[in-house]
């Protein structure tokens, strides 16, 4: 079970938090024109990578905010979490 | 029988104790501290089960944790459990336990018939003979296996004890009690780290409790003791026996399984019969210690063949011989130090050793106690078919290739030493790269990935003074990092005989013309020759050669196995051990019983079991209630003997008819609050939401990204930056997630705050033609008629002194109101609904009677918005906007959504007006057409149309709009039933909506 450091509340266990995807994608802008090809990209298209990614995770039996979280996908190793207005650098 | 093999005044056994036990069906005695093992050993007991494959005779190998033969089945207290070790099992009054993988008994076994036929039976033999011919698998081969293989036999009864699960946070948590674990522990401890020891066993102290040793000035036992007694002593210590650290998960989560009761009868009140514990430890000392490995050679499994320092802690810890008459092959000095533990107690034993008389303290003292020793000599086979009646030994050439005249030696155990391999299997799961060790011809822990650490025998440390040095050492420096103390222990003096080098010798050869089984993995009954056959045939992968073969699959986990099987590999591979690789180590360490894992979430003990505040009321007027989600709903309310069908058809007909009142508690409801709110639900719901004025509610349907409908509700405008949302039951959770994502990641911008709100309100749904007139007496002061309360209107009210929210929105299709209050008032107002609807002959309705109002009017619900549909197939199209974006737009312009023969929501009545249409039918056009028949659609939700008193069903059908009117065939092939059917509207009753604007 992974120990993830909330940046509001803290560590807390895996069990705590919902899982919620690649945090680097972008929802196009509402009542902007995009091909069929970008909105695909965004909707159904993911990496899947193996190694350090940027992801998503939501407090849910906490403070329920989302969050940041840098991880190894392979080891499980967690570099580093930000809050959801920080930007990834 | 009595105790013949039992000692006088030796082991830290409680004769004073007697307790009695059966196995097999007849009754023998042993002592309090014990175990199942030990016990039967002392009665003479050998045989205790039969092999895997062969179903050879298989009696004790080790007398711990290791142990792959001894597995019995234990009836404890009215309850029966497989895949006990007798070796860990604590003897206790009235054990009772049975062989296993025997039939018909473990001295007559059918099964033992393929000992003989071993030919049939070689590496691969799941995969190569049950494969043809196909059809014998099912009525041969299976049955075969089935019954007279397996290990042991799962209780099909309900487990009445209880088992519980326990967080925990460690600075240091140190698995195994041995000398490295407790050396640690102390220098840790006392340094003022919170600190967890397990041990495993019953008793502390590992091989302090067996070995010769002194450590300032005292016994390895007495020191051990001295220890343990301080440490339970100190407030920042968590002591724990009959605990195993099974399992080391990701960031130092670790998980031990502890056995509270499986020592004592029966399990005391209000305890557990076990626990388990999961541990997030900053750092994690292994201290594991390890197992002797065993040397290959004939008929190794014979029973009477075993380890010998288990044949030591038989005779030190529990006073029991192995034997009588015994024989020691070693290629190191462990073996010498049984020898002269038996013959401290007057047994005479025989030595054989591989080496060439080496010079070592201990072989001295062997010596000069008089005990035979034969260097260079080793056992060629065990003789003995259930008990080792003698051996065939022979004298082994210099190359170690060659073996020398046979002779035979009689002796009633065989006591094997092969040098010792650390156990990794924390460390490896920890992701530790294990390392290969020339000398020790072992692996040891590598780098390490986790914070964690190996310690002692683990770590192929084998001298008790630099383990207790380099224990208490790492102790001290782990400790001081947390703790920032640096209180020193000061380091006892030790005294051990010293030990020479092993030989690196360990498998027998086969002498000409002998077929001798070698068996490597004793558990799983793989031998040389099942390896040999899986090389020949061209595996090359450690991890194939051991799936094909099963080599370290059993649930020993290949413990004494898995050493000799890589030594045999990389000899017929020609290569070194290290780059034959060894194969991964996976939780569990040890068996955890699956009551253990499941913990208290149990029944009804599963998930959280939530209730509405007129719960009470529901129980007292006989409501049969149903799961909806983790909440318990009325289904419907019991009149006399009615079964379901007729009492909702009752309740929904009375709602079409006079008034009925429904607890819609359970609904989602999301607070909105912010300058933003509208403009939040204008982008999240598919409709126009800027316009919508102060006290009115509208109907509202939000996508997902895709396209497809995530759910539907209707949303209240309380004030000018108020809303008050509802949702779905089964959706609350998940629409309040999706919201805080938009709000938190995609438009921070948005001035906005959610937070749900269902356990907040009580909701009553008062539906039918008399609703007003109920309403009305109820809310005297407001003005509910259609002009002061109009259709999707709002308004708040007193309700005899209670304040309350009334929505005219309805479910059911007729003249309805939905009221909420506090929850706390919940149930007042419930009494005060019903006890003023009796002139209007109101009745409560359960979820059915709601259903089949709503299929009837085709509202679609959860059956049809089930994650596979797009608005137009729920005729949901009239509510998407054309001016603005919203959450799933752009995906609705798919080639698919908007093909002409796209699926739609239609209604399904059967032309008998009579047979009811299962849910989940299949609709085809030609119900003969060979199959697979072309499936048109398929039935989302069926009822009885209380209005036109017939079946009637929902579908979602290819090309929909079109097909009104036309014939059909539903196919139930689950329920074996053909049903012709006409499509008609989805709106089945009042399809020009009248009634809700009444
Ligand atoms: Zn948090």
């Amino acid at each position: 079970m992974l120990h993830i450091k909330c940046p509001h509340c803290g560590m807390r266990s895996q069990n705590e938090f919902s899982y919620g995807g690649d945090a680097s994608v972008k929802r196009p802008e509402l009542g902007k024109e995009i091909s069929d090809q970008d909105w695909n990209n965004f909707v159904y298209n993911r990496k899947s990578l193996r190694g350090k990614h940027w992801e998503l995770w939501q407090h849910l039996s906490g403070c329920r905010q989302w969050i940041k979280v840098e991880r190894d996908t392979a080891t499980h190793e967690i570099f580093k979490t930000l809050k959801a207005n920080e930007e990834i650098s | 029988m009595s105790q013949s093999f039992r000692l006088e005044n030796v082991g830290l056994i409680n004769k004073n104790k007697k307790l009695s036990f059966k196995f097999n069906g007849k009754t023998y005695f042993g002592y309090e501290g014990d175990t199942l093992a030990s016990a039967l050993i002392a009665n003479g007991i050998h045989l205790v089960g039969r092999s895997f494959k062969y179903h050879r005779p298989r009696g004790f190998f080790g007398a711990g944790v290791d142990e792959p033969y001894a597995i019995v089945q234990l009836f404890r207290n009215g309850e029966t459990e497989p895949n006990i070790k007798a070796t860990e099992q604590e003897l206790f009054e009235g054990l009772e336990a049975k062989s296993v993988n025997c039939w018909p008994s473990v001295n007559f076994d059918i099964g033992a018939i393929n000992n003989f036929l071993k030919i049939f039976l070689p590496a691969g033999f799941y995969y190569k003979t049950f494969m043809w011919p196909k059809s014998f698998w099912y009525k041969v081969y299976e049955p075969f296996i089935r019954k007279a293989a397996g290990l042991g036999v799962a209780s099909i009864k309900h487990d009445k004890e209880r088992y519980e699960h326990k967080y925990e946070y460690c600075d240091l948590l140190i698995a195994g009690s041995g000398p490295s674990g407790l050396a640690s522990a102390y220098a840790a401890a006392k340094n003022g780290a919170r600190v967890i020891l397990a041990e495993d066993k019953a008793r502390f102290g590992g091989t302090l409790l067996t070995s010769e040793v002194n450590i300032g000035n005292k016994s390895g036992k007495e020191w051990a003791e001295g220890i343990i007694s301080e440490l339970k002593e100190m407030p920042n210590v968590t002591v724990k026996n009959r605990s195993q650290v099974f399992g080391y998960y990701d960031h130092n989560m670790l998980v031990m399984s502890e056995r509270i009761s499986d020592h004592l009868p029966e399990t005391k009140k209000f305890h557990p019969k076990q626990r388990l514990w999961y541990i997030r430890a900053k750092e994690v000392l292994i201290s594991s210690g390890s197992i002797e490995r065993p040397i290959v050679f004939g008929n190794n499994d014979t029973p009477g063949v075993m380890l010998s320092s288990a044949a030591k802690e038989y005779l030190k810890v529990y006073g029991v011989l192995v034997g009588k008459n015994p024989l020691i092959f070693t290629n190191n000095d462990s073996g010498y130090e049984t020898a002269i533990e038996f013959k401290k107690n007057g047994i005479d034993s025989i030595i054989l050793d591989t080496r060439k008389d080496p010079l070592s303290e201990i072989v001295e003292e062997a010596k000069n106690l008089g005990i035979k020793i034969k260097f260079s000599y080793v056992v060629v086979a065990a003789q003995g078919y259930k008990k080792v009646k003698s051996a065939d030994i022979a004298k082994l050439s210099d190359d170690k290739e060659q073996l020398g005249k046979i002779e035979n030696i009689k002796c009633d155990c065989i006591c094997v030493s092969g040098f010792w391999t650390p156990t990794i299997h924390l460390a490896s799961q920890s992701g530790n790269k294990t390392k290969f060790k020339e000398d020790i011809d072992a692996f040891v822990p590598g780098s390490s990935k986790q914070k964690e650490k190996t310690l002692g025998a683990a770590n192929g440390i084998y001298t008790l003074d630099e383990t207790l040095k380099s224990s208490f050492e790492a102790g001290h420096e782990i400790s001081k990092k947390i703790t920032n103390n640096d209180n020193k222990i000061s380091f006892p003096n030790v005294v051990e005989k010293k030990s020479t080098t092993h030989d690196k010798f360990w498998c027998v050869p086969l002498p000409k013309g002998k077929n001798y089984k070698r068996f490597l993995d004793f558990q799983n009954d793989v031998a040389v020759s099942d390896i040999e056959i899986a090389l020949k045939e061209g595996y090359r992968s450690i991890e194939h050669v051991k799936r094909y073969t099963t080599l370290g699959m059993a649930t020993d986990q290949g413990k004494t196995s898995n050493l000799n099987g890589l030594q045999l590999v990389s000899k017929i591979e020609n290569k070194v051990v290290p780059n034959v690789g060894h194969t991964t180590f996976r939780p569990p360490y040890t068996p955890v019983s699956i009551g253990a894992i499941v913990g208290r979430e149990v029944g009804k003990h599963s998930k959280p079991t939530r209730k509405s505040p007129m719960h009470s009321w529901h129980e007292k007027n006989n409501a049969v209630f149903v799961d909806a989600g983790v909440w318990l709903r009325p289904r419907y309310y019991k009149k006399g003997d009615e079964n379901l069908f007729e009492a909702s058809k009752r309740e929904a007909k009375n709602v079409r008819t006079n008034v009925g009142v429904c607890d819609v508690t359970t609904l989602g409801k999301i607070d909105i609050k912010g300058p933003d709110a509208s403009e939040l639900l204008n982008r999240v719901y598919t409709n126009a939401w800027l316009k919508l004025p102060v006290g009115k509610a509208r109907y509202g349907v939000m996508l997902r990204e895709d396209g497809i409908v995530m759910d539907d509700g209707t949303t209240t405008r309380i004030s000018e930056n108020h809303y008050h949302m509802t949702t779905t039951t089964a959706q609350a959770a998940n629409v309040l997630s999706h919201l805080e994502y938009y709000l938190q990641l995609v438009w921070p911008e948005l001035n906005v705050n959610v937070v749900s709100t269902t356990e907040q309100w009580a909701g009553a749904a008062i539906a039918g033609p008399k609703s007003r007139d109920l309403l009305q007496k109820i809310f005297p002061n407001s003005d509910v008629s259609n002009e002061g309360l109009p259709f999707m209107g709002y308004m708040e009210g007193d309700l005899f002194g209670v304040k309350a929210r009334i929505f005219r929105i309805s479910f059911s299709g007729e003249l309805a109101y939905e009221v909420n209050v506090e929850s706390d008032n919940g149930n007042y107002m419930w009494e005060k609904i019903v006890e003023n609807g009796e002139e209007f002959r109101i009745q409560p309705y359960g979820t059915e009677a709601l259903s089949t109002l709503r299929i009837e009017m085709g509202h679609v619900a959860g059956s049809e918005l089930d994650g596979r549909t797009i608005p137009y197939d729920n005729s949901l199209e009239g509510l998407l906007s054309k001016k603005k974006d919203f959450i799933g737009k752009r995906s609705l312009v798919r080639e698919a959504f908007n093909a002409e023969d796209r699926q739609k929501v239609v209604g399904v009545v059967p032309l008998d007006k009579k047979t009811s249409i299962p849910e989940g039918s299949h609709l085809v056009k030609d119900s003969n057409a060979p199959l697979p028949n072309p499936k048109l659609g398929y039935i989302s939700a069926s009822c009885w149309s209380v209005e036109h008193d017939n079946p009637f069903s929902l579908a979602i059908l290819k090309d929909g709009k079109n097909m009104i009117g036309k014939k059909l065939f539903v196919m139930s092939p689950l329920k074996n039933k053909v049903i012709p059917v006409e499509i008609v509207s989805s709106h089945y009753v009042d399809p020009k909506g009248e009634r809700v604007r009444s």
